[in-house]
């Protein structure tokens, strides 16, 4: 136990979890946004932007973060000298914040999508049947239980948001959990054990409620079919 | 298209939405009209940035080396996290107390983990204490910490598949004579096994992905090899775009091979065969276990 002790007095650990809470929610928030625009563009009428829509999608969520990192900081940042901060430890931040945002927009599209697709086609029969119009349709009947229908999926791709703010170490955010952890196992390598228990339960602790407010959540408002 | 959304369009809807098509279109070329321009610009289109970036010599030296690289790693990081997933989901589901509960919590922690802290640490423990009985540390930790992370989510797999089976399938069991064990054995496991066959091939595609994380503990994968490739030639964004075709397309076939086995296992299991998505523990794990996380 005083191991546990003299590590967390020793280094900011804390402080290195609070990084990895920023980096995720600012991340979420684009990803959000983002998804967002993406699944209307796929469940829109519109050729061209399902089109756009699918194409985005399918060949985000199939390049690693890590690439996707990498290339920020390398091609974004070093090459073309896109600046989004003067500051030199923001500016990393802040790419990184991009690409977890970028990465996850795709799952938060997919899993609005499949929140759209749990809602059964009689209930937008029906919502025609008693003659409302398609816009009135979407937004009285339709939408809210997809949104319903989604807490979950998107409690899943929260979840991994919040272990991939990890590889923000690609995009040199040096004051993230796994660079700390790097560092501190270099410096006391006979504390591994501790050191590795110590940030591992970190995660455990701030995914389970995330987990069990997700699930608690989508039980609570799904539609009882 | 999703049908719920949308009636079949009359004359005049069809026509906004062509006059929209078109707008539609046009805002999208004109966005990569405008990325493409700026590249240019910035003398990001350059011939000489391009070649360098794929002559056959960078596939001989360095892409094709990395993509061995990271295939070598999915490859043993899959069928390790396939019997990791298939001993633990069956963990869970037995009937022996203690079982089940050191199940669950290895499979939730191992979950809940990062895969990158894994890697981290594992390149630690085997590059210091382990020396001598691990030769290549790095690829051994991309390797456990495939394994450790996936395998659990595949644990979860064969749960929430022997879960999705219709319940007459135990009860005919059972009610032939069968123990719940035989019953679990030779009636629920192998649909369940199958109908989870897509989700698994989709899981690859996680694992291909992660083990992009290599990179950042030194593992010499496509990634790498791009970076390394780059640093010669002043290009990365030449060559990390030629890494993430390559990630794309191995990934995209792998995705095309699950929807298709998806397809085609159907009718061989009372289970729901589905592919995946692709991202953390599946949809399908959600819904069936819904009081644990």
């Amino acid at each position: 136990m005083t191991e546990f002790l003299e590590i967390l007095r020793q280094y900011d650990v804390l402080g290195a979890f609070w990084v990895n809470l920023q980096l995720t929610f600012w991340g979420a928030l684009l990803a959000f946004v983002v998804g967002t625009v993406l699944a209307v563009m796929r469940i829109s009428p519109l050729a061209s932007l399902r089109w756009a829509g699918t194409t985005y999608v399918d060949l985000v969520r199939n390049i690693p973060l890590t690439v996707i990192m990498v290339f920020l900081v390398l091609a974004v940042w070093g090459q073309l000298g896109v600046v989004l901060s003067q500051d030199f430890a923001r500016n990393f931040f802040l790419l990184a914040v991009v690409g977890l945002g970028v990465y996850h927009a795709a799952f938060v599209c997919e899993a609005i999508r499949s929140g759209v697709n749990t809602v059964p086609v009689g209930q937008a029969e029906a919502a025609r049947a008693i003659g409302l119009p398609f816009l009135a349709a979407a937004r009285i009947v339709v939408l809210p239980q997809a949104f319903r229908g989604a807490v979950a999926p998107l409690g899943n791709t929260l979840i991994a948001l919040l272990k991939n703010s990890t590889v923000a170490a690609a995009a040199s955010v040096s004051t993230e959990t796994s660079t700390a952890m790097k560092t501190m196992l270099e410096f006391r390598p006979d504390y591994r054990w501790e050191i590795f228990l110590t940030f591992a339960v970190g995660f455990v602790v701030l995914v389970i409620p995330i987990g069990l407010a997700t699930t608690w959540l989508s039980s609570r408002l799904a539609v009882k079919r | 298209m999703s049908t719920v959304l949308f009636d079949a369009p009359g004359p005049r809807s069809r026509r906004y939405m062509q006059a929209g098509n078109v707008v539609g279109a046009v805002v999208v070329l004109g966005i990569l009209a405008w990325v493409l321009w700026t590249l240019h610009g910035k003398g990001q289109l350059d011939a000489g940035l391009w070649r360098a970036a794929t002559n056959p010599r960078s596939w001989q030296y360095y892409y094709l080396p990395g993509l061995q690289n990271t295939l070598r790693a999915a490859a043993f990081a899959t069928v390790g996290a396939v019997v990791f997933g298939v001993i633990f989901g069956m963990g869970r589901l037995s009937p022996v107390r203690v079982v089940r509960w050191f199940s669950s919590v290895i499979v939730e922690f191992f979950r809940a983990v990062p895969v990158l802290l894994m890697m981290v640490f594992l390149n630690v423990l085997f590059g210091v204490s382990l020396k001598d009985v691990v030769p290549e540390s790095a690829f051994a930790a991309v390797v456990v910490a495939l394994v450790l992370y996936n395998g659990s989510v595949i644990a979860e797999l064969v749960r929430s598949g022997v879960g999705n089976l219709p319940r007459g399938q135990k009860e005919a069991g059972l009610s032939i004579g069968l123990t719940a064990g035989q019953t679990l054995r030779s009636v629920e496991l192998p649909q369940a096994l199958i109908a989870m066959l897509p989700a698994v091939v989709s899981q690859l595609v996680v694992v291909l992905k992660d083990s992009a994380l290599g990179q950042l503990i030194g593992y010499q994968e496509t990634l790498r090899s791009a970076q390394i490739l780059a640093s010669g030639g002043g290009n990365p964004l030449q060559t990390l775009f030629v890494a993430a075709v390559l990630f794309v397309i191995l990934n995209v076939a792998l995705s095309w091979v699950a929807h298709r086995l998806a397809r085609r296992l159907s009718s061989r299991t009372s289970g729901k065969a589905e592919a995946g998505p692709g991202i953390g523990p599946s949809l399908a794990v959600t819904r069936a276990a819904p009081a644990e996380v």
